[in-house]
C-alpha cells in the first residue's frame, strides 16, 4: 500500500510540474504526435511515388504501419523515458533512485512521467483503426484475438527493446544514441513490408532480433496473405513468445546493470 | 603607472582585424577540441547512423524499383542511395537535433556570463558551432558514406563543379541550421522553458529538411513554397540534391544561392533576437 502511495506521490508531482509551462506543455504535446504523424505520412509520400513497395500496396503497407506505431506509441509512452539513464548514470543521479527503498525501474519511469506523450499514443491506435477499417479482413475469432493480441505484444517487445538499450549505459556510459538504432530504428525497420530489405539485414532485424514478429508477420496473419519470404501461416502468432523473450532477456540484463553500477562519485 | 588611462590593455600586437579573426579561429578550435573528447559518443553515434541508413536505403530502393520509369521524384536509384548515405553522413555535421545548450543557460542564467565576455553570443556561438561541424566532418562523415559504398552502388558526380558547391552547400547549410537553432533557443529569453519551440524545430527540420524522404516527392507547388518560404530544405536537402547532380548545372548553383540567402538572413535575424532580448533580459537565479 505504502508503496503505491509513494509512486502515486511521484506521479502527481510530475503532473503539477508540468502545469507550471502550460504552453511549453501543449505544444510538446502536439509536437510528439507529430513525430508518428510524420512517420505515417512518410508511408503515404512514398506511396504517392509507386502503387506498391516489396510487393505490397498501400492499404497493406499501413496496416503495417498501423501495428507498429500503436505498439511503439505504447511502449514509449510506458516506458521510453528509460532512456534518459545514460544522463543519469553520467551525473550520479542514479545514486538517489537507489537509496530509495523502491524498485529503480518504476522509479525512474516516474521521475518525468510522459504525459505528453498520451496523443501519440491515440494517433497510434487510430491509425490502426483506420488500417483495420481500410483493408477486407475476413474476420474469424482468431483474427479478433490477433488484432488485440499483437499491439500488446508489441508494446512489450519494444518496452523491452527501450530497457536493453538503456541498460547499456551500465558498462558503457559515453553510449550515446546507440540504443536509438534500435529503438527508434526497430521502429523503422517494423513500419514496412520486410520484403524490402537486403537478406542478411532482414535476417539480423527481422528473425535474429525479433523485429519481423512485431507488425509484418500478424499483418500477413490478419490478411490472409502467404508471406512472399515463406514464413508459414501460424508465425504471426508468434509475436507474443517473441515479446516474452525479449522481456525476460531484458528484466535479466537490467538486474545484472543495477548490481554492476558504480556511482560515479565525486 | 606612467600616462596609463584607464582602458583594458591590448595584450595582442595584431590589429583588430586580424585580433577578431584570432578570437574566432580560438573558438573554432574550443568548439572542435570540445567534440573531440567524447571519442565513445562519435563511435555510437556514426553506429546509429549507419543502421539508419541502411533502413532508409532499402525502402527508397524498393520505392524506386517500382515507381514510374524507376525514377521517383527524379533520382534514379544510384542517386537515391547516394542520397541516403551522404544524409546520414551529413546529420551531424548539420547538427540538426540536440542543441539546447543556449535555452538552458537562459532558463539557468548562465547566459549572464556570455554577456559579459568582449564579444556577441551570436558570434561565439556561431564559431563554437564551426568547430563543432568541422570535428563532425572529419570524423562523422566518412564512415556511413563507406558502409554505403561498400553495400550499394552510389551515383559519382559527373561535373567538375559539384564537389566545390557540395563543400559550399555544406557550410551554408551549416550556418543556417545554426541560425535557426539560434533563434528556437531565444524564445528562451521570453518563455523561460523552450522545450516547446524546440520539438517543433526538431519535428520540422527532420521532415521538411529532407531527412525522412527526399522532399521532391512531394507536390511541386508545394515544395517552391517551402524552398522560399522557410529555411528547412536549405539544411539537408539543397547539398544532398547537389551533390547527386539531381537538377541541371543552373538549378544546382541555383540551390545554393538559395542557401547563401537564408543564411544571410537568419544571421541577421538570431541578431536581431539577441538585441531585442538583451534589452528586456531579467537574468534567472542568484
Amino acid at each position: 500500500m505504502g508503496e503505491w502511495r509513494a509512486y502515486a506521490a511521484l506521479g502527481v508531482a510530475q503532473i503539477r510540474s508540468v502545469t507550471v509551462y502550460r504552453a511549453s506543455f501543449l505544444v510538446e504535446v502536439f509536437g510528439n504526435m507529430g513525430a508518428t504523424v510524420f512517420d505515417v505520412l512518410t508511408v503515404l509520400v512514398l506511396f504517392r511515388a509507386t502503387p506498391e513497395v516489396g510487393g505490397f500496396s498501400l492499404r497493406e503497407a499501413v496496416l503495417i504501419v498501423g501495428l507498429s506505431s500503436a505498439g511503439f506509441a505504447l511502449a514509449d509512452f510506458a516506458v521510453g523515458n528509460v532512456d534518459r539513464l545514460k544522463t543519469y548514470v553520467r551525473a550520479g543521479t542514479l545514486d538517489a533512485v537507489l537509496v530509495r527503498p523502491l524498485p529503480a525501474l518504476p522509479q525512474l519511469l516516474l521521475m518525468d512521467l510522459p504525459i505528453r506523450k498520451t496523443l501519440r499514443v491515440v494517433f497510434g491506435l487510430v491509425v490502426l483503426g483506420v488500417a483495420v477499417a481500410a483493408n477486407d479482413i475476413h474476420w474469424t475469432p482468431l483474427r479478433l484475438f490477433l488484432i488485440v493480441l499483437t499491439p500488446l505484444a508489441a508494446t512489450v517487445f519494444f518496452g523491452s527493446i527501450f530497457v536493453l538499450s538503456a541498460s547499456l549505459a551500465f558498462w558503457w556510459v559515453d553510449s550515446g544514441e546507440i540504443g536509438a538504432a534500435f529503438t527508434y530504428g526497430g521502429r523503422d525497420f517494423t513500419s514496412y513490408p520486410i520484403s524490402v530489405y537486403g537478406s542478411w539485414f532482414r535476417n539480423l532485424f527481422a528473425y535474429a532480433l525479433g523485429f519481423g514478429f512485431v507488425a509484418y508477420q500478424p499483418a500477413l496473419a490478419l490478411l490472409g496473405r502467404a508471406d512472399p519470404l515463406g514464413l508459414p501461416a501460424w508465425a504471426g502468432f508468434l509475436s507474443p513468445l517473441v515479446a516474452l523473450g525479449a522481456a525476460t532477456i531484458a528484466a535479466g540484463v537490467w538486474r545484472a546493470g543495477i548490481r554492476h553500477y558504480r556511482s560515479t562519485g565525486s | 603607472m606612467d600616462q596609463r588611462d584607464a582602458s583594458v590593455p591590448t595584450i595582442s600586437r595584431l590589429g583588430p582585424f586580424r585580433a577578431s579573426v584570432a578570437t574566432f579561429g580560438a573558438l573554432i578550435g574550443s568548439g572542435f577540441r570540445r567534440y573531440a573528447t567524447y571519442r565513445q559518443a562519435t563511435i555510437a553515434g556514426t553506429f546509429t547512423n549507419i543502421v539508419f541508413g541502411f533502413l532508409r536505403c532499402y525502402v527508397l530502393l524498393a520505392v524506386a524499383e517500382q515507381a514510374a520509369g524507376q525514377r521517383p521524384g527524379g533520382y534514379d536509384a544510384e542517386q537515391l542511395a547516394l542520397y541516403v548515405w551522404v544524409g546520414q553522413g551529413l546529420l551531424s555535421v548539420i547538427g540538426i537535433w540536440g542543441w539546447t545548450e543556449l535555452a538552458d543557460r537562459i532558463r539557468t542564467g548562465d547566459i549572464a556570463a556570455d554577456l559579459l565576455r568582449p564579444i556577441a553570443p551570436v558570434t561565439a556561438y556561431l564559431a563554437a558551432d564551426l568547430g563543432r561541424a568541422l570535428h563532425g566532418m572529419m570524423t562523422r562523415f566518412g564512415p556511413p558514406l563507406l558502409a554505403g559504398a561498400l553495400f550499394f552502388p552510389l551515383h559519382t558526380p559527373q561535373r567538375w563543379q559539384t564537389v566545390p558547391l557540395f563543400a559550399l552547400s555544406v557550410l551554408l547549410a551549416v550556418i543556417i541550421c545554426f541560425g535557426c537553432r539560434y533563434v528556437v533557443n531565444s524564445t528562451a529569453y521570453w518563455l523561460q522553458d523552450a522545450r516547446g519551440p524546440i520539438t517543433l524545430w526538431t519535428l520540422g527540420s527532420g521532415v521538411l529538411g529532407g531527412l525522412y524522404f527526399p522532399l521532391r516527392l512531394l507536390p511541386q507547388e508545394f515544395l517552391v513554397m517551402l524552398w522560399l518560404a522557410t529555411p528547412l530544405p536549405s539544411l539537408l536537402q539543397a547539398p544532398l540534391d547537389v551533390i547527386a547532380e539531381r537538377d541541371g548545372p543552373a538549378l544546382q548553383a541555383g540551390l545554393v544561392v538559395v542557401q547563401a540567402g537564408w543564411a544571410v538572413a537568419m544571421l541577421a535575424l538570431a541578431g536581431l533576437l539577441q538585441r531585442r532580448a538583451e534589452k528586456r533580459l531579467v537574468v534567472q537565479g542568484g
